[in-house]
């Protein structure tokens, strides 16, 4: 009786137990809820790319990668349990597109020993390496978002700010407020005024903040926006009749999402960009072959080429580079999360390793190392063509002023290490 | 005249719209409250819901077209037709008349006589259910709602208080059209309540459920009534949100809105959310004109709450809530 009761534990074990030779990468994602909008492209882009390296390439190092699917809703107590529900499964790596959860994540994955990679958002100060061993946020960061923002505008001013008016419209949360001690600091640097305007969540009522704007008249505003605030702001923005050129969304406000429901007064709003928009790269061929016409596309598999789409994808190319790279320093497919963590700080995007991937210049080139989890910190600005109903790069990849970011990561990170007794890295 | 003064007049008037958009999802909850002693906490979600049946109906999108794909392996989206504005107005009534009959056979006709707390319970349901309903039935894409309203400065207006004060007004022209719909629609509902023979029944049921029982209405009938009228207000206030914002998931967060005018207001009063509306709207606008640059902003949505807690310090049953006396 013992021995069969024994048997049937030890099969319920190994029934339960994740199949240890796959290279399991969680999703958590949100396709419910406000925020669904966003969060389906986003998630359909990471799935389709993992589906692709399946497909066409039989995996990563031979070993197939398995996605797990937990919907988290954008909301931060449901995105930690899908972390606790699938960390026992192997997982690799956990990007939560959510600043949120994030923020809740990085205490535990730090203690768990499994890498976490906020791309664009999360905490800024996680770009210290020295600080943050398990907490990546490559290519770029908020505060390289508020720098080129200021960039783009120095360039189109002929090199001068001075006597400006800058105005920030941002989400009343931890993450609408990160830029702003960077655009104090650049006010300071570059001679403009800077205007703060919250809007709490979420965002469906903002009279007042454009009257404001209507009576004071700033010659840009900028913007933190996110789910149904962006749509609202760029519509009060057009009933205003602010001059949408002079209008800048981060790379959050910046989706067909945001801009299609205003219809042609959305026309010639910008946005950052931490990659390209559309899909005029050769991966959509590769996407089409293997995973669309195959019936493997991910959702109702309507986001192909939308900014999104392209984000999500992104996500998980950096996440399979960073998998290859630890298979290549540890010699084994059959990784693990320290061994992910240490791909991820040896990984190197250029040109070459894009053209290779299908995608040439689709992001920025950057590189990955044990002080800087935060990459080049560059991006390019992007504008709306209400007519032609697509978002069209207008500059190239701008690099973030170092200056002026380097000194606040240093100090917010040093002062995480210190609350938190952290040991320093990489000396 | 003083610049503060002018703006401070702008901001009031764009405060009273703004109210009467608050309003417009408070009379949905107003009107079931009153007929049933149900606080529906998916009024939001009915909002939601009918601008996305309208939506959908008005782009000729399949109904459930994501499950019959999966499920038949089919890529079938769209009908291949658009519907104009008025007749996918008309059809989405029809769509909420027969939730409102549904949510009556499958729900509440049920928990007659239950305590409010369990009516209430079972609304958080459905609000849940219809969400993901809405999901599954028409997809969760950020959709334009265009009924043909107009939208941006009322150039009129601007010219006008420009000649006047030197300084143009800025009011939104959806706005203004909102304004006249909710005047429409109040004058409407007082009109069938009080002059035809389904309101009076409702007023019956709204006052003593078991007396008017007792002279032959029916109870199911006025229920399914009332939930229907709440459909039909939750469609308008679900247009003009939704030309707002586009048409998206986070629409029923509107509900949020509607919470310091209902306690404003009163829960059984439409007069009540018509002026709690224009109440919450200009003090929260003002207050935030006023002392938001003082205390860094975004003081709208904790101000509209503090400004009906002042009101029930007075006046527990809200401006025009009935006063509810127990002896014991």
């Amino acid at each position: 009786m013992r021995l069969k009761l024994a048997t049937m534990a030890l099969a319920g074990i190994v029934a339960a137990a994740p199949a240890m030779a796959d290279l399991v990468f969680p999703s958590l994602s949100y396709r419910t809820g406000p925020y669904a909008a966003n969060g389906i492209p986003f998630a359909d882009g990471y799935a389709d790319y993992f589906t692709l390296i399946n497909q066409r390439d039989g995996g990563i190092g031979g070993e197939m990668i398995k996605m797990i699917e937990c919907e988290t809703g954008y909301n931060t107590e449901k995105g930690v349990e899908c972390y606790e529900a699938t960390k026992g499964e192997g997982s690799l790596i956990y990007q939560p597109l959510s600043t949120g959860i994030t923020y809740q994540l990085i205490p535990k994955m730090s203690a768990d020993g499994i890498p976490l990679h906020s791309m664009g958002y999360g905490r800024t100060s996680a770009a210290n390496g020295k600080v943050f061993e398990w907490v990546f946020n490559y290519p770029a960061n908020y505060w390289d978002g508020a720098s080129i923002a200021v960039k783009h505008l120095l360039e189109i001013n002929g090199g001068s700010l001075e006597g400006k008016k800058i105005a920030l419209v941002y989400h009343n949360s931890a993450y609408g407020k990160e830029p702003i001690r960077t655009l104090e600091e650049l006010a300071a640097k570059h001679g403009y005024e800077l205007s703060l305007l919250p809007v709490d969540h979420p965002g469906q009522e903002q009279k007042s903040q454009w009257l404001q704007i209507r009576r004071e008249r700033p010659d840009y505003v900028l913007m933190w926006g996110w789910g149904v605030m962006n749509q609202v702001a760029i519509q009060e923005a057009a009933n205003i009749r602010f001059p949408m050129e002079n209008f800048i969304g981060i790379w959050w406000s910046g989706s067909e999402n945001d801009v299609l429901p205003v219809g042609d007064g959305a026309n010639g709003y910008k946005a950052l960009n931490m990659h390209l928009p559309g899909d005029d790269f050769p991966i959509y061929e590769d996407l089409k072959t293997h995973v669309y016409d195959t019936g493997l596309a991910a959702g109702a598999g309507d986001q192909a080429g939308s900014v999104l789409y392209n984000r999500g994808l992104y996500a998980a190319m950096l996440a399979v580079e960073a998998a290859k790279k630890a298979q290549e320093i540890h010699g084994t497919a059959q990784i693990t999360p320290s061994m992910m963590r240490d791909g991820m700080e040896a990984l190197v995007v250029d040109a070459a390793l894009m053209e290779s991937l299908s995608i040439p210049n689709f992001g920025p080139e950057f590189d990955v190392s044990c002080e800087n989890h935060g990459g080049s910190g560059l991006g390019i600005v992007q504008q709306w063509d209400a007519a032609a109903g697509e978002w069209t790069q207008i500059t190239d990849y701008i690099e973030s002023d170092k200056d002026v970011i380097n000194p606040l990561i240093a100090e917010d990170s040093m002062a995480y290490a210190e609350e938190n007794s952290v040991e320093m890295r990489c000396e | 005249m003083n610049e503060q003064f002018l703006f401070a007049m702008e901001v009031t008037l764009n405060g009273l719209m703004a109210g009467v958009l608050y309003a417009l999802v408070a009379l949905g909850f107003v009107l079931i409250y009153k007929a049933s002693g149900i606080f529906n906490y998916a009024q939001g979600v009915m909002a939601l819901f009918a601008a996305l049946t309208l939506v959908g109906m008005m782009e000729g999108q399949v109904p459930f077209a994501h499950l019959i794909n999966a499920m038949f392996g089919t890529d079938i989206h769209h009908f291949g037709w658009t519907v104009p504005a008025l007749a996918a107005i008309v059809l989405t009534m029809g769509v909420m008349i027969f939730l409102a009959w549904a949510v009556n056979h499958f729900i509440f006709r049920h928990l007659v006589n239950q305590e409010p707390i369990i009516l209430f319970m079972a609304t958080i349901g459905l609000a849940y259910f219809l969400e993901g309903f809405g999901d599954l039935m028409w997809g969760a894409d950020i959709r334009k709602l265009d009924v043909g309203l107009p939208q941006g400065i009322n150039l009129w207006i601007d010219e006008i208080t420009f000649n006047a004060f030197g300084y143009g007004f800025f009011i939104d022209n959806l706005d203004i059209v909102a304004t006249v719909v909710a005047a429409l629609l109040v004058v409407g509902l007082v009109v069938f309540s009080q002059y035809t023979k389904q309101g009076r029944a409702l007023r019956a049921v709204a006052d003593d459920h078991q007396a008017a029982l007792s002279v032959g209405i029916s109870l199911n009938f006025i229920w399914v009534l009332v939930w229907s009228i709440a459909g039909f207000v939750a469609l308008v206030a679900g247009i003009m949100w939704g030309a707002k914002s586009g048409v998206q998931f986070s629409l029923s967060l509107i509900a949020l809105k509607a919470l310091p005018v209902l306690m404003l207001g009163g829960f059984t009063s439409i007069p009540g959310a018509i002026v709690g509306g224009l109440i919450i709207g200009v003090g929260e606008k003002l207050f935030e004109f006023l002392v938001g640059p003082l205390v860094g902003g975004a003081t709208e949505n904790w101000f509209a709450y503090v400004l009906a807690l002042l009101f029930l310090v007075f006046r527990p049953q809200g401006l025009f809530g009935e006063r509810i006396i127990e002896r014991v």
